[in-house]
């Protein structure tokens, strides 16, 4: 045992930026490995692709700021936000899409703002939205899960990445895609209707969701971030949900559980919500955080123009965690709250 | 006031008290029609035309109109000029002037010209106004210039398309496309964009001056602040 602490606390963990980021990643891989089982290697070359750039960009920038590259490379956190966004983008993306969506996230969202600790704003969001608005066809096609369509090797996936005209991968709409736009179908007709359907959610999404929630669960009991954020986000996705879910037809938005398990609730809960820089930062803060995110992420995928809304809440909540933490900051022990 | 030399306006109105770069005044002309270069070339020329007739106006009446309802007087010049150019492009450039839409009359309430009439014009002789709108004018164009230029080229790839619009039809051969089949970044085209660029240009000039203090700091050999030094007692600020 390590008696050499005198102060209290003396219990320690020792805990850096470099260990949080390691854990983070190890806990995408059940994430990773469903993904990669019904899409094929796609999001995989994205993400070893997505992060090879994302290195040579930081190593560049550190060196235009006059700071040591490899100090910042060595706390991984630059890969963190690439592999996150890397998860988000269609899997066999072009690669100039990854290239456009890294710079994105690792200049605009992190360095013009001071670097790690400083952005305003999930860096990997940031690359994602920047996408999202302007390639919206590319963004757009995703790859149809296994089982519904050919799950492509390799090699093809390696030629979708550097010859994208030269291969078309097999897309289809997801099923909040197909949710969204169908608004006139009982839910069981729609469900034997659309191929895309599966279990509770999706065919392949629903088992991509509940391993992201495995991951994020082992990041909880790892003590990597509170439950307060993802578990309101959560609840509050629920709640809308049920409130908005009639049972029966598709105009009605869906049920609980197919909102849990369909597009990127479950990473966002656990993967996008709880950084660190760019939430609120109490208890209670991290509570009105995650269940506006909920809320927001339910509206827009309803009522909005885009099927999947994860990106837009948090960058919208980002802006506001400011503001929250104003109000919600604790009183001082010791202190009470008129005192203050 | 009067000893104000050409070459401090001009140095006032193209850098060091850039309209969009350091008073950050008329933005919303300047983020929303900068699309691309022909439209922020219409803008800046409008923008011109109002920023140097209400200066000379201004100048002309700045004895006469009193303290107490000089703003409205100006208001009234102002609009006045804005009415004259709308009919004008209304007249020779009638597409640009669809395009530009609503932004053409709101110039009236572009702060660059308001403050430049207030702040300069009320106070100085007739020439040194003129040239200070003139001058305040060129600043703000080219600001609006290059950041259409960037908005353009990376958002369609190309530079200077549909310049016929302003320049009559030999300019319609003015079209230059820099990469064939290139996949519109239509983020750099619509309004995030028009932010995000025009943030850059701020960061680039702030970045060029520090540099620049930095350098005659040095070269005068005075204490830079945050330097490293040996003693440590008292404090450089």
């Amino acid at each position: 045992m390590d008696f050499l602490r005198i102060t209290s606390p003396h219990g320690h963990g020792p805990l850096s930026t470099a260990k949080v980021m390691q854990t983070v990643l190890l806990a995408t891989l059940p994430g990773l490995a469903a993904m990669t089982w019904f899409f094929g290697p796609g999001t995989l070359i994205n993400i070893i692709f997505g992060g090879l750039i994302a290195l040579a960009l930081e190593y560049a920038v550190m060196g235009i700021r006059q700071r040591d590259p490899l100090f910042y490379l060595r706390d991984y956190s630059v890969l963190v936000t690439s592999t996150l966004l890397c998860f988000a983008l269609p899997p066999y993306a072009p690669w100039w899409l990854i290239v456009i969506g890294v710079a994105s996230a690792v200049l605009l969202g992190k360095h013009v703002f001071g670097g790690l600790g400083y952005n305003p704003f999930n860096p990997a969001m940031v690359g994602y939205v920047v996408l999202l608005i302007s390639f919206p066809l590319q963004m757009s096609s995703w790859a149809a899960p296994r089982g519904l369509g050919e799950v492509p090797g390799f090699t093809d996936a390696l030629t979708a990445l550097f010859f994208a005209r030269d291969y078309d991968a097999v897309t289809m709409a997801t099923p909040l895609d197909i949710m969204r736009q169908n608004t006139g179908l009982l839910m069981d007709d729609l469900y034997r209707e659309a191929t895309q359907f599966g279990q509770w959610a999706g065919v392949g999404w629903e088992w991509v969701n509940l391993a992201f929630l495995a991951g994020g669960v082992w990041l909880l009991y790892q003590r990597i971030f509170t439950w307060h954020g993802p578990v309101a986000m959560l609840a509050a996705i629920g709640l809308c949900a049920a409130a908005g879910f009639d049972g029966g037809s598709s105009n009605s938005g869906g049920s609980p559980v197919f909102h849990w398990l369909s597009g990127a609730t479950m990473f966002g809960a656990f993967f996008i919500i709880t950084d660190p820089v760019s939430s609120a930062v109490s208890n209670r803060g991290r509570l009105i955080f995650g269940a506006l995110i909920g809320v927001l992420v339910y509206i827009i995928r309803v009522t909005g123009n885009y099927p999947d809304a994860v990106a837009f809440a948090v960058l919208i909540l980002n802006f506001a965690a400011p503001l929250i933490d104003q109000y919600t900051q604790p009183a001082t022990y010791g202190h009470d709250r008129s005192s203050e | 006031m009067t000893d104000v030399s050409y070459q401090t306006l001009t140095h006032n109105g193209l850098w060091k008290n850039n309209p969009a770069l350091v008073q950050l005044l008329g933005l919303c002309p300047l983020l929303a029609v900068s699309a691309s270069v022909v439209n922020s070339l219409g803008l800046a020329a409008a923008t011109m035309f109002v920023l140097i007739t209400s200066n000379i106006s201004v100048a002309l009446i700045r004895n006469v109109v009193s303290d107490t309802v000089r703003l409205p007087a100006f208001v009234m010049i102002i609009a006045a000029a804005v009415t004259a150019i709308e009919l004008l492009m209304q007249a020779y450039t009638y597409e640009l002037y669809q395009i530009l839409g609503i932004f053409l009359p709101l110039i009236t309430t572009n702060c660059v010209i308001l403050g430049r009439a207030d702040a300069f014009a009320s106070k100085n002789p007739l020439l040194p106004s003129a040239y200070d709108g003139f001058i305040m004018a060129v600043g703000f164009g080219a600001v609006l210039v290059v950041l259409g230029a960037i908005r353009e080229l990376l958002g369609t790839g190309g530079l200077f398309a549909n310049m016929h619009l302003l320049f009559g039809e030999s300019a319609r051969a003015w079209q230059i496309t820099l990469i064939d089949d290139y996949q519109s970044f239509l983020l750099a085209i619509l309004p995030p964009g028009a932010f995000i660029v025009a943030g850059l240009l701020i960061a680039v000039k702030n970045q060029i001056d520090a540099r620049a203090k930095r350098l005659a700091a040095q070269n005068a050999a005075e204490i830079v602040v945050g330097a490293k030094r040996v003693r440590v007692t008292g404090k450089i600020s």
